[in-house]
């Protein structure tokens, strides 16, 4: 039998889920290139990792999805991140160690890791 | 956890385009690139789209592909899902812009709608509760129970100015509040659902249940409620197998998280619902016989009043109301009656699903709010007629429905309008039809429906719609005379007037609305023996046009009649006492040299 919080949490839990299928242009996008030169470059665990940690944060408004090659193939794995309204941020050189720091200061805190980012130069 | 979701629809429109098989090797392909824990598959209910099937929408991208074949999806798997390039040649035309994709929702199919009993139909997989209550399902009923009396229910209900979808339009609340205060002895009562869809052409209950069953059992549940019942029954035809295969699965997690059973949410408040499939006779989705059916005996109506809500099911208090109508009522609690106020017209709150079917592009399921012209629906929406045609006449209500002629095109659709123009809203059967179709030809049509549904209690059904289906049968033949048109007209009225239940009292309409509007056609087919439309066959004659005629042999070789002699090179003939009418002379001449009158 379930009580009405069971059934909060229920939702909750599922909210992340079936949240995604929406077509909001609230949400922060986080792309990682999955072309031939990201995934030899280890682009598959920094995916992972991004959209677990997304879900097990309950970030709602945020969607990881994957694109191909972004033509900076010595840069990969390369993780884009667009915020509504804001300039697009291209973090590069990424490992599942750093797609951590990634969201905890830059999707949930709003800071961006300036240590990852692609230098203004090549930008 | 997933970082996409591939939603396919697994309605019975999809499904019959091979949906089935696209799942299993969507889901084979996955495991073969090892995204099995990164790509979830959904199988969903019905997306609208049917003309498009099967159909495949990927998110996070919301890409929305048509006509998926087997074929396509390593394609699908290896571009998109793994490397993510969306598959161009595989989208949705109709959101492909010059700089890239266009929104769903911004589509001319989907850019009207607003979708409240559909909300979750294309988005949820209808097999799992969980999913269902991450779109807020069952918080409606955490509300009632928990922070509502039952008068406050039927309240909202009746503020929100529900009118039931099975087409009659009686206000939900007053049905409700009928069945709270019937209080005598205390004794049972019933919350029914009528899941009977049976106009020829109609979906929509069927598409709700397949695609959000939980909804109709939450809303059954707060019926229950708020009239005081234990136990709710779902009458269900078995034509639907995956209806019905949906609403066990989801009668038994509703069961077994306790939203269904006794002291739910830990309240005095006990239910469960119960599944009872009829055979498929249109006469049961008229209420008195499908409670008459449920009680285990043969589908019959019965006179009323009493009215169900005072002596219904088992002769006890009951409400019925139809699978659209329930779809509404989880909202309506959450977002308020004004909110469901705010939408449509006057009299007719909320919105409308209407199953496009007919002469139309976008064949499909569209969810409009009340008050949309007939022009928007099936020119925009319904992204107007093939082949250029001409529109003619749009027929609502199915059997008991009538037709509604291009002057009208402009009316706002709601219960009034529509009853005003001779046509009603019915379930949300909407055939569209062109300059081809005879209206005779229709009205007969729908007369052979009905003669053949008729369960033959009251006379002035069984043998009343049998005499006006032959008179109707005389008229497409040329036998008829004027005289047979008044005597056609009188009947109906008769009918309409003496029979027992709805079925009978409305067979009628698809004769007297086509009489309204196209009598000159009924005319053309006594007076002149001509079917203006080119339909009726035994009013047609194929000619062989002597100057256009190359001799070719073309049509001479196709006629399965042997009807058509003549040399090579020169003009052939037509044997009219052997043609058959059957066209196909006409359809293979390169010459148009074949006319048919």
């Amino acid at each position: 039998m379930k009580s009405l919080e069971e059934l909060k949490a229920i939702r909750d839990r599922m909210q992340g889920q079936v949240g995604m299928r929406s077509e909001d242009d609230t949400q922060t996008r986080v792309v990682v290139g999955m072309a031939t030169c990201g995934i030899a470059s280890g682009a598959r665990p920094v995916l992972t990792a991004l959209s677990d940690l997304v879900q097990e944060k309950n970030l709602h408004n945020v969607s990881v999805t994957q694109t191909g090659c972004i033509g900076l193939c010595q840069f990969e794995p390369i993780v884009e991140v667009f915020e509504p309204g804001q300039e697009k941020v291209t973090y590069i050189k990424m490992t599942p160690e750093k797609a951590k720091d990634v969201v905890e200061q830059h999707l949930i805190q709003g800071r961006i890791v300036k240590d990852y980012i692609i230098p203004k130069t090549l930008g | 956890m997933y970082r996409s979701h591939v939603l396919v629809c697994g309605g019975t429109g999809c499904t019959s385009s091979g949906s089935e098989e696209i799942i299993q090797a969507l889901q084979a392909e996955i495991d073969k690139n090892g995204l099995t824990s990164e790509v979830s598959v959904v199988k969903t209910g019905c997306h609208g789209l049917c003309a498009l099937g099967p159909i495949m929408i990927v998110y996070p991208e919301a890409s929305f592909y048509s006509m998926v074949k087997v074929e396509d999806i390593p394609e699908i798997v290896s571009e998109h899902l793994l490397k993510g390039r969306v598959v161009t040649r595989l989208l949705y035309n109709e959101t492909v812009t010059e700089d890239g994709m266009k929104s769903l929702s911004d589509t001319a199919f989907y850019k009207k709608q607003h979708r409240i009993a559909l909300r979750n139909c294309g988005v949820i997989n209808p097999e799992n509760i969980d999913e269902y209550i991450g779109t807020d399902g069952y918080q409606a009923l955490g509300k009632v129970l928990t922070e509502m009396t039952p008068d406050e229910v039927i309240q909202v209900v009746l503020d929100s100015g529900l009118r039931g979808r099975g087409g009659a339009g009686f206000p939900t609340g007053r049905k409700w509040q009928m069945a709270r205060n019937f209080v005598q002895d205390g004794g049972q009562k019933y919350v029914c659902c009528n899941a009977d869809e049976g106009d020829p052409g109609a979906f929509m209950d069927r598409s709700v249940l397949e695609g959000d069953p939980h909804v109709v059992l939450e809303a059954m549940t707060i019926a229950g409620y708020a009239i005081g019942a234990s136990q709710g029954y779902i009458y269900v035809r078995a034509e639907y197998p995956i209806a019905v295969e949906r609403l066990r699965i989801a009668i038994g997690q509703a069961r077994e998280y306790g939203l269904l059973g006794n002291n739910i949410f830990g309240t005095d408040f006990s239910f469960d619902i119960d599944l009872r499939l009829g055979a498929g006779a249109f006469v049961c989705g008229e209420e008195t016989a499908l409670m008459t059916s449920i009680e285990g005996n043969r589908g019959e109506p019965r006179p009323r009043p009493p009215f169900p809500a005072v002596k219904g099911l088992f002769a006890r208090p009951t409400i019925l109301n139809n699978v659209e109508t329930y779809a509404n009522i989880p909202q309506i609690i959450l977002h308020g009656a004004n909110w469901f106020a705010s939408m449509g017209t006057e009299k007719s709150k909320g919105t409308k699903v209407f199953a496009l079917g007919g002469k139309i592009n976008n064949t499909g399921l569209v969810e409009i709010p009340m008050g949309t012209t007939l022009r928007e629906v099936i020119e925009e929406i319904g992204g107007g007629i093939p082949d250029g045609k001409k529109f003619k006449a749009a027929q609502t209500g199915g059997p008991s429905g009538g037709c509604i002629p291009a002057e009208h095109y402009d009316v706002p659709i709601d219960y009034d309008n529509l009853l005003a123009i001779g046509s009603m809203m019915g379930s949300g059967g909407l055939i569209v039809m062109d300059e081809d179709n005879c209206m005779v030809d229709i009205a007969k049509f729908f007369l052979e429906f009905t003669v053949d549904e008729s369960c033959g209690k009251c006379t002035p059904c069984r043998v009343g719609t049998k005499r006006m289906y032959e008179m109707l049968d005389k008229i497409t033949k040329g036998q008829a005379t004027l005289e047979d048109l008044d005597k056609l007209e009188e009947l109906c009225y008769y009918i309409k007037e003496n029979a027992l239940c709805g079925l009978g009292q409305t067979a009628p309409n698809p004769v007297l609305s086509t009489l309204r509007y196209f009598r000159d056609e009924y005319v053309a087919h006594v007076v002149e023996k001509r079917c203006p439309a080119g339909v009726c066959k035994a009013l047609l004659s194929y000619t062989i046009d002597a100057d256009k005629c190359k001799g070719c042999t073309l049509c001479a070789r196709n006629c399965p009649a042997n009807a058509i002699t003549g040399a090579v090179k020169e003009p052939h003939v037509i044997d009219q006492s052997k043609c058959i009418k059957c066209g196909a002379c006409m359809e293979k001449c390169r010459f148009s040299a074949i006319s048919k009158k």
